[in-house]
C-alpha cells in the first residue's frame, strides 16, 4: 500500500464539518488547516453551503481538486459510505477519527471498512483516532490549535496507539526542543498498524528516529514487529503501557508462570536492540540522544565537571544504569593536566570524573573535552556544564560543537533548562548535539546508545 | 527433527494435556540432548537391580499424571544410598496420588539451571533460561529471549544473570561446560520451533551442568490449550 499520499498530501478534504456548531471536531480539523498549514483543505457536509465564507461541497466528488486525503469525522454508522465515496473518488487515504467501532463492541462495523480498504488498496488511519500531524504541513488532531504545544520540525517520527499520549509526548519534545517529523496516533489500527508504520518509516529520509507508545499487539504481530524495527537501519525506541505481572498457578509451567506478557516483550525488546523507555520522559531523551547520535557504545563514559559533586552524582548514575566510569592511568591524568590552563592545573582532578573546579574557563572545558575524544578508552562524554561558574560562557555550547565535528565522539551536555541559559543551550542544540535538563537525564542519553543495537 | 516418535509421544499425552516425566524426557533424549540415565517401574526390586547397576546415590522420583510439581507431594528424592533406603522410598511414593512407578535415575552433581520454552501469544515461541531448582519462582533470575536462539543470545543471557558467578565456577567450584549448554540451548532452540501449534510450555528443570557435560534431569512439556 502506497501511503505516501496519505502522510505527505497536498489537498485534504474534511468530512462532517458542520454548519452551526464551530467546535465540531471536523470544524476543528478544517479551521486550522484551512488557515494555519500548508495542505489545501475543503470542507465536506451533505447540506453543502458555506463556513467561514468557504464553500462547503455536499459530496467529495464535487470538490474541484483531485483530494489526497480525507478526513473522516462522521457518525460511524455512515463511515463505511463515505469511505466508499473516497474509493469511488480516487482519494489517496484517509484519516478515520470517528469512535465508536471496536472499542465500543461494533467489530463488524470495523470489518466492514477493513476489508473494503483492503479491497480497494485504500491506506487509511484509525478509526477511533487523532490522526496526522506533520509540522506546518498539517494537522488532523481536533485539538483546537492554541491548546496544544506545537515541537518544531525535526527527524523524529512519534507513532502512538493512544492520541492523548502522543499530544502530550509531543508536548514533552517541544519543551526539551526535540524536534519531529511527522506525529501518528493510529486509533484502533484496524489497518495500518505499528509495522506498517516501521516500514513507511524506514523509507521516510526525513525520519532518524522512530518512537512507539504501544499498549499490545495480536497475535504473533510482536515477532514481525521485533524483526522489522532490527532490520530498520533506524533507531526504534518503544514506551509500553499494560505491564501486568505475571500470574502464578500451580498447573503451570515455570517457564509460563515467570515468563508473562511483558517479560517477553522488554526481553525481545532489548534482545534486538530496540530500546524500551520506561516512562514518557525517557522516551523524549531517548529520542535526542538517538537523533542526534546513531550509534551504539558499549557503556564507557568520561564525565568532565566543574563541580565535585555533580560529578560524583553523575558517575553514581552511570554505575546505576550499567555504564562505566573507568579511572584515568597516570599516562591519561598527565595527558589531561597539560591540556589545561596551567592556573587549575594543581587544583583540578583528572582521575574520571575530570573535575576541572569553579575556577575553570571554557578553554579549559574544550580543552579536556579534545583530549578526551581522542582517549580510545572512552566511548561517549557527559558534560556538566553549570553556568554559575564564572569562567564559562554561553559560547560554550558552539565550541563544543567544533569539539564534536571534528573528532566524532558523542558529547552530551547537562545544562540547567532555566531561559537565561538558553543560548547556551541552543549552541548545542541548533547544532545537533543532545542537552539534558538534569544530571540523570544526561546519563540516560548515554544509556540510550548503549541499549540501540543496530542489526 | 520432529520424528515419528516424537509426534507419537505427544499425541498420547494429547487427552492429558501434558507429558510426565518419562516421556517428556524421552522426547529430548530422541531429539539428541543429554538426559540422565533412569529407569521408571513400578517393581521396587526391579529399581534396587538397576540402582545397584549405575551406582549408589541414586535420585527418585515419582511419576504420577495427577502430580505436576512433584516436589509439592514429596516425590522427589536425592541422595538415596543403599537398597534398604530405596525400598523404603518406594513404599512411601506408592502412597501418592495416581502413582504409576517411579523414575530411579543417576546423580548428577553441579549448576542446577531452569531452560524453558513458552509459545507466546504475541512474540511466539520464546526461551528462558535462568538459575534453577525449585525457588526458581521466588527469584526469577532468568533471562529470557525469542527463539530461534542465535549464539550470541546465549551469551547475553548468561552475562544478565545475578546467578552468573554460580556459572563460573564459585568459591572453587569449577566452572560449567558453558559449550555443552550452548549446544545443549540451540538443539532446544531449534526442536521448539518446529513445536508451534501442539507444545505450549516446557520446563527443563533442573538442567545440571558441570565441568563437564550439561544434563537435563527433569523435564515437562505442557501442550498447547493446556495451561
Amino acid at each position: 500500500m502506497d501511503l505516501k499520499r496519505l502522510f505527505k498530501p497536498q489537498t485534504m478534504a474534511v468530512i462532517g464539518v458542520s454548519l452551526s456548531n464551530e467546535s465540531n471536531p471536523a470544524n476543528v480539523i478544517y479551521n486550522k488547516n484551512h488557515l494555519r498549514y500548508q495542505v489545501k483543505a475543503y470542507p465536506v457536509n451533505e447540506k453543502g453551503g458555506l463556513v467561514r465564507g468557504e464553500t462547503v461541497y455536499p459530496k467529495i466528488s464535487d470538490i474541484p481538486a483531485k483530494i489526497d486525503l480525507a478526513i473522516i469525522a462522521t457518525k460511524a454508522d455512515i463511515v463505511s459510505s463515505v469511505m466508499a465515496e473516497c474509493i469511488e473518488s480516487g482519494v489517496g487515504g484517509a484519516v478515520v477519527i470517528s469512535g465508536g467501532f471496536s472499542e465500543a463492541g461494533f467489530t463488524n462495523l470495523q470489518n466492514r471498512i477493513v476489508s473494503m480498504a483492503k479491497e480497494a488498496n485504500f491506506p487509511f488511519i484509525g478509526p477511533n483516532c487523532l490522526g496526522i500531524f506533520a509540522p506546518s504541513h498539517m494537522d488532523t488532531f481536533f485539538i483546537p490549535g492554541e491548546r496544544m504545544v506545537i515541537p518544531n520540525q525535526g527527524r523524529v517520527a512519534m507513532v502512538s496507539q493512544s492520541g492523548g499520549i502522543l499530544v502530550d509526548h509531543m508536548a514533552k519534545c517541544a519543551l526539551e526542543g526535540v524536534g519531529v517529523s511527522l506525529a501518528v496516533s493510529i486509533g484502533n489500527k484496524a489497518l495500518i498498524n505499528e509495522i506498517d508504520m516501521l516500514r513507511y518509516f524506514r523509507e521516510d529520509a526525513g525520519t532518524d528516529v522512530i518512537t512507539f507508545y504501544l499498549e499490545g499487539f495480536d497475535e504473533n504481530e510482536g515477532r514481525t514487529f521485533v524483526l522489522a524495527a532490527s532490520a530498520c537501519g533506524k533507531p526504534v525506541i518503544v514506551l509500553k503501557s499494560g505491564k501486568t505481572p505475571a500470574g502464578s498457578s500451580a498447573v503451570k509451567s515455570h517457564t509460563a508462570s515467570i515468563a508473562g506478557d511483558y517479560e517477553v516483550f522488554s526481553s525481545a525488546m532489548s534482545q534486538y536492540g530496540i530500546v524500551e523507555a520506561t516512562d514518557e520522559y525517557e522516551i523524549v531523551t531517548f529520542a535526542e540522544s538517538l537523533c542526534c547520535y546513531k550509534k551504539t557504545i558499549k557503556g564507557s563514559i568520561g564525565i568532565i565537571t566543574g563541580s565535585g559533586g555533580h560529578g560524583a552524582l553523575a558517575t553514581d548514575t552511570c554505575l546505576s544504569h550499567g555504564l562505566f566510569v573507568p579511572t584515568f592511568s597516570e599516562a591519561e591524568q598527565a595527558e589531561l593536566r597539560n591540556s589545561v590552563s596551567p592556573s587549575i592545573r594543581n587544583i583540578a582532578s583528572f582521575s574520571n570524573p575530570v573535575d576541572l573546579t569553579g575556577s575553570s574557563t571554557d578553554d579549559d572545558f574544550v580543552a579536556a573535552a579534545l583530549t578526551l575524544s581522542r582517549n580510545n578508552n572512552i566511548e561517549c562524554i557527559i558534560m556538566l556544564l553549570l553556568p554559575y561558574i564564572p569562567g564559562i560562557t554561553m559560547d560554550l555550547g558552539a565550541r563544543l560543537n567544533l569539539v564534536y565535528q571534528q573528532e566524532g565522539k558523542p558529547i552530551i551536555a547537562y545544562v540547567p533548562h532555566v531561559d537565561k541559559y538558553n543560548m547556551l543551550i541552543e549552541g548545542f542544540t541548533l547544532n545537533n548535539m543532545p542537552v539534558a535538563h538534569s544530571v540523570e537525564d544526561a546519563v540516560h542519553m548515554a544509556e540510550a546508545m548503549k541499549r540501540y543495537r543496530p542489526c | 527433527m520432529l520424528n515419528q516418535e516424537i509426534l507419537q509421544l505427544l499425541t498420547e499425552a494429547s487427552a492429558r494435556g501434558w507429558l510426565m516425566e518419562p516421556q517428556a524426557k524421552e522426547v529430548f533424549r530422541l531429539s539428541g540432548l543429554d538426559v540422565t540415565r533412569f529407569l521408571w517401574t513400578e517393581d521396587s526390586q526391579e529399581a534396587i537391580r538397576f540402582a545397584v547397576k549405575i551406582g549408589y546415590p541414586v535420585v527418585a522420583k515419582v511419576v504420577s499424571p495427577e502430580v505436576i510439581h512433584k516436589s509439592d507431594v514429596s516425590g522427589v528424592v536425592l541422595g538415596i544410598s543403599g537398597d534398604k533406603q530405596l525400598g523404603e522410598v518406594f513404599k512411601e511414593m506408592g502412597r501418592i496420588k495416581g502413582f504409576q512407578g517411579v523414575i530411579v535415575e543417576e546423580t548428577v552433581r553441579g549448576t542446577e539451571l531452569i531452560a524453558g520454552m513458552k509459545m507466546d501469544r504475541q512474540f511466539g515461541p520464546i526461551i528462558m533460561l535462568g538459575i534453577g531448582g525449585t525457588s526458581v519462582e521466588i527469584y526469577k533470575d532468568v533471562a529470557i529471549r525469542m527463539a530461534p536462539l542465535r549464539e550470541q543470545d546465549i551469551e547475553s543471557m548468561l552475562m544478565s544473570l545475578k546467578g552468573r558467578p554460580l556459572v563460573e565456577g564459585y568459591r572453587g567450584a569449577e566452572p560449567i561446560n558453558v559449550e555443552a549448554l550452548k549446544k545443549m540451548l540451540l538443539a532446544f532452540s531449534s526442536l521448539v520451533m518446529e513445536f508451534e501449534g501442539r507444545v505450549g510450555s516446557i520446563d527443563l528443570n533442573p538442567v545440571i551442568c558441570n565441568a563437564s557435560r550439561c544434563v537435563i534431569t527433569d523435564a515437562r512439556i505442557m501442550l498447547t490449550g493446556y495451561l
